[in-house]
């Protein structure tokens, strides 16, 4: 027989008040229990190569100038319109590219895949395009590029 | 037959063996219920589900297999440590200086890949044979986490030896993890401790590998072996002709 039968039914007993106190005390144990693991799984500093690189000043890229830089394996083009970053990464199987200023064009030399300044596939096994990489303009005044983040293709970084 | 007698026959052991060895049904049953490890087992089985073709051993071979890796596991974590690019280092040691190194790295090896393959076999028997019909059905729901337990086990042991298709391995996987919607990112940020297949990487997927999927496979075997014989015993291939061309029920 419950101990709570014979009371009247909107009182809540002390036995129920014992329960419910119990209850809520362990769910926020076990909820910030959960909490703190997450956030402890969360590494606070990372100790990465840096992503993120200085191309310099705007006028260190003339207008028709394609930079490379081979650490972070990334071209930076200054077109009329504007600069644009590629990833020099070949969207095939992973070799790095090179820019060839003789033929104004990209060229994967493991499969000869050939892409425009634009990173279009002209030509090999290639099945996409070179990544667009986004450009910033850092506090400074120097045009950075990071290489992690991905902007559609087509996106012009203008001053 | 005396020294046996001597052996079981005073305090200490039966103090530790509370029924004695006479070949009795009562010994035999008590030797599996009093047992700790044996009582997850049937006190009883069918003859019938003894027979190769039944269940072809394929759960028991699994578990020998598994068996093997904990020791070799072990062993192996004993000249390994895991961190870039010691991890490497540490694997090259194991084949070419430590004694018994590549017969130890090869058995860890080849009881993995034959784990996969008899896990997989020990689902196919499982099914072929209708034996994940009720009352088996949770039964068969433990397999599955075991068999996912088992595919995670391998993948995370494969990034140890930190060599190029380790490095790729993952860095594919955790790709795979990225697409997954909306949580894809925390999720493989989480897996990798980090942005990169890095030496966080690394610590996470050997912590994984040696303390918390091995304890999760065997929490699940526990419940698996029980529910074997909660559930009435293995199911062999009920209502096959038997050699002699009756067909039994």
């Amino acid at each position: 027989m419950p101990k709570d039968q014979g009371r009247p039914d909107n009182r809540i007993t002390r036995r129920r008040a014992c329960q419910v106190a119990g209850a809520a005390a362990c769910s926020v144990a076990v909820g910030g229990a959960v909490v703190l693991t997450a956030d402890f799984l969360h590494p606070r500093v990372l100790f990465e190569p840096p992503t993120r690189f200085t191309v310099g000043p705007p006028e260190v890229v003339e207008v028709g100038k394609v930079l490379t830089n081979e650490t972070f394996r990334a071209y930076v083009i200054r077109r009329p319109e504007g600069f644009h970053a590629l990833s020099s990464v070949c969207t095939h199987l992973g070799c790095v590219t090179r820019y060839r200023p003789d033929e104004g064009l990209i060229v994967c030399p493991c499969h000869g895949s050939r892409f425009s300044l634009e990173g279009e596939v002209l030509a090999g096994p290639a099945p996409r395009p070179l990544l667009w990489l986004q450009m910033v303009l850092s506090p400074r005044g120097l045009i950075d590029v990071e290489t992690t983040v991905e902007v559609p293709e087509g996106t012009v970084f203008k001053l | 037959m005396h020294v046996l007698r001597t052996l079981t026959e005073n305090r200490v052991w039966r103090s530790i063996v509370r029924h004695g060895v006479r070949p009795t049904n009562r010994n035999r049953v008590l030797l599996i219920t009093e047992n700790v490890f044996l009582h997850l087992h049937a006190a009883k089985a069918r003859r019938r589900n003894l027979d190769l073709s039944s269940t072809y051993y394929l759960g028991g071979l699994a578990l020998i297999l598994f068996g093997v890796l904990i020791v070799t596991g072990f062993l192996l974590m004993l000249y390994y440590h895991p961190s870039v690019p010691q991890a490497y280092d540490d694997m090259k040691e194991l084949q070419f200086v430590v004694s018994n190194g590549p017969f130890l790295r090869n058995m860890h090896r080849w009881a993995a890949h034959a784990m996969v393959f008899v896990v997989f076999l020990h689902m196919l028997r499982v099914f072929y044979h209708r034996a994940f019909r009720p009352p088996r059905e949770f039964n068969w729901a433990v397999g599955v986490v075991l068999l996912i337990l088992t595919l995670l086990l391998s993948y995370t042991g494969y990034l140890l030896p930190w060599d190029q298709l380790a490095l790729w391995g993952v860095s594919v996987g955790t790709n795979m993890v990225n697409a997954m919607p909306i949580l894809g990112r925390q999720v493989r940020f989480l897996l990798l401790g980090g942005n990169i297949v890095g030496e966080n990487a690394l610590l996470r997927f050997y912590v994984l590998h040696c303390v918390l999927l091995p304890l999760g496979l065997v929490l699940g075997l526990a419940v698996h072996l029980w529910r074997v014989r909660k559930d009435g015993g293995v199911l062999g291939s009920a209502g096959r002709r038997r050699p002699s061309g009756v067909n039994t029920p």
